[in-house]
């Protein structure tokens, strides 16, 4: 024990911030969402007990469900890949030993520390509404833009580019992780006669494997909790026709404009499942496609 | 394999000169090796040799072609970095093979090649291992493999042993001296030991600050340094220097040294002058020697073949030696030491060599 503490004493002691927060402010709430999801209740009498009857309406009668869910896995499965393909090439471009890379690196990241922000969904909703911004630079070359927000089958595009729009964060972690290639890679590379291409597959692509895992399972995750963004931009409602009804602003709605909050913690450990589900796929995957630098043999 | 010719080569970073005016004519299928301290620009030398680094001005010449446009993958060379620079997620073959596959060249022939590199290497059986699971001098192999699978016209080496152990180090000296015997290519070796290159090449380029102090054969360079710098750099254990007097003498030069009686030499009289006498540490003998003095010893390094011999002058001048035999030295003990006229280096006021009347007639 003593030995113990040793060595993973200060690890600890630098984890107690997350401890304390999770055990006094996170860890109740967590554990009364498990039990109020086989309750019904309305936040004015007592929870009552029904069992398994919110999941079990959740998959055979709820259409809204997995109306949200299709509209939130659609949502996932485009803008991670375009978020983190837009912050590797931002990366890349970065990467090559701008004199000014700090002003360029805040300046990239700024987007992400707006983007959660009421203001930018405000902002991307004047962008791409009928009259907006966007039209009216395609009017100038004579292209009539759709209406892109009100319109069902555009709207949620929009909303890949603004996740597309804030690569901020995975940028910094794959510019981190660019240069821990050595350039003498490269070099080697060089005189062997590589091209660039084949250098980035077979060298960039294969180095930095860790670091895309990394981002991969951290965007994913984020991408399935957006909220904010879909909220404001659908007007609460997940409107036009439920286009933008993303998961969370179901669950939101839900919870606290019909006070269901029995089937809102239901409809929230189905969403932990998944993002637990896919998180295992990632990391089940791993070990075919990752190559740690120091890994054990 | 082919020369190389370096005419009025000039690198500057900016507004920052770091060499100018460098002419080099390297010979087809010598060992030549590049040797300096840090910072004289040996390694940049290199990779513009390799096409890694631009020429600011001047031109590199690869058998009477100018290469200086030419990208790196072009000028049929192959480089071994300090770093081995293996690709890491890469199996031992496939680091080998991956050059070559970009040449589009047939599999059947990528096989003989890096099978063939194996076995003069001996890394056959680490063929599918990763480079992790390598040790230094393993590492270092299949890196000089990686270079030997081109069948390059030019060898480059950055450095390459300076990661490994001393003993390990000697062992790759002497496998690299048989690689070349065995391939014959022309190789150009960076390093900044000074042993290294004494050892391996046909040819010493010794730099510093971006200039070429002396170019020559390792024997050449040990017994004809020419200048203080060159005769500081190359020999270990370093070379004694004493301030001296030199006035035309009856023969020769007459040069008058602290501590030792004067003696004459016959160099050529045109240095009369403050001068800097050099003489190395296995020339002098202990009780012997014509011009001899009295010394202290202050530390003995006992080396098992031979001693080193840290001693003190009347002066305060430290003297170091070099002497075999069994005859045991003690801290402190008295002891005369001496040496030959004809074993000393002399360096005028610039520090530039003043030569023997004999190397004159030689050269």
């Amino acid at each position: 024990m003593k030995k113990f503490l040793a060595r993973n004493g200060p690890g600890y002691v630098f984890l107690l911030p997350w401890f304390l927060g999770f055990f006094l402010l996170a860890l109740g709430p967590i554990l009364a969402s498990l039990y109020l999801s086989f309750t019904r209740y309305d936040m004015v009498g007592d929870p009552r007990w029904i069992g398994f009857d919110n999941y079990q309406y959740m998959f055979e009668r709820d259409r809204r469900f997995w109306k949200a869910l299709e509209v939130t896995f659609t949502y996932v499965f485009l803008s991670v890949p375009a978020r983190l393909i837009m912050a590797l090439g931002v990366a890349m471009l970065l990467d090559k030993g701008l004199r000014t890379i700090g002003v360029y690196r805040a300046i990239f990241y700024l987007p992400s520390l707006l983007g959660a922000s009421i203001a930018i969904a405000i902002l991307w909703r004047q962008l791409f509404a009928a009259d907006g911004v966007v039209n009216q630079i395609l009017a100038k070359f004579g292209i009539e833009g759709a209406a892109w927000i009100s319109n069902p089958d555009t709207s949620l595009y929009t909303l890949v580019v603004l996740a597309m729009w804030q690569f901020g964060s995975p940028m910094l972690i794959f510019l981190a992780g660019l240069r821990g290639i050595p350039r003498d890679l490269y070099e080697a590379a060089e005189i062997d006669g590589t091209s660039k291409r084949r250098q980035f597959f077979r060298i960039t692509l294969p180095l930095l494997a860790p670091v895309i895992f990394f981002n991969l399972v951290l965007q994913t995750i984020e991408a399935f909790k957006t909220f904010s963004s879909a909220f404001i931009i659908s007007g609460g409602t997940g409107a036009p026709a439920d286009s933008l009804l993303f998961y969370t602003v179901y669950l939101f709605n839900e919870a606290f404009k019909f006070f269901r909050m029995g089937y809102a913690s239901a409809l929230a450990w189905v969403l932990l499942i998944i993002i637990g589900f896919f998180t295992a796929v990632s990391f089940f995957t791993s070990k075919y496609w990752v190559h740690y630098e120091n890994e054990r043999d | 394999m082919a020369g190389l010719t370096l005419r009025n080569v000039e690198k500057s970073y900016g507004n920052v000169t770091v060499m100018s005016g460098l002419n080099l004519d390297i010979h087809d299928g010598e060992f030549l090796v590049l040797v300096g301290p840090s910072g004289c620009g040996k390694s940049t030398l290199l990779r513009m040799i390799a096409g890694l680094e631009e020429i600011s001005d001047g031109t590199v010449a690869i058998e009477n072609t100018i290469v200086n446009d030419l990208p790196a993958s072009k000028r049929e060379l192959s480089m071994v970095f300090q770093s081995y620079a293996l690709y890491p997620h890469m199996s031992v073959r496939k680091n080998l093979a991956f050059g070559l596959q970009n040449l589009k060249m047939p599999k059947a022939e990528v096989d003989r090649r890096v099978d063939e590199a194996a076995r003069v290497l001996q890394i056959g059986e680490l063929m599918d291992r990763k480079p992790r699971q390598l040790s230094g001098g393993q590492k270092q192999r299949v890196a000089i493999g990686r270079a030997i699978v081109r069948e390059p016209k030019l060898f480059l080496f950055d450095e390459p042993l300076s990661n490994l152990d001393a003993e390990l180090r000697v062992q790759m000296r002497v496998e690299l001296a048989s690689l070349y015997s065995k391939l014959g290519t022309t190789m150009i070796y960076v390093t900044h030991d000074q042993v290294e290159a004494m050892t391996m090449a046909t040819r010493i380029v010794v730099l510093r600050k971006g200039i070429i102090e002396q170019v020559g054969t390792p024997h050449e360079l040990y017994t004809r340094p020419a200048n203080l710098f060159v005769a500081g750099f190359i020999g270990s254990p370093k070379i004694n220097m004493f301030s001296a007097k030199a006035t035309k003498g009856a023969h020769g030069i007459h040069i008058a040294m602290p501590d030792f009686q004067d003696f004459e030499i016959d160099g050529l009289e045109r240095t009369v002058d403050d001068v800097t006498v050099c003489i190395r540490p296995e020339a002098f003998r202990p009780n012997g020697g014509s011009i001899s003095v009295n010394a202290t010893i202050d530390l003995v390094e006992y080396l098992g073949s031979e001693i080193l011999l840290h001693t003190r002058l009347p002066s305060g001048q430290t003297v170091l030696m070099q002497t075999g035999g069994k005859a045991a030295y003690a801290k402190g003990q008295s002891i005369t030491v001496g040496f030959e006229p004809g074993d000393v280096h002399v360096f005028d006021h610039n520090g530039n060599r003043v030569p023997f009347v004999r190397e004159e007639a030689l050269a």
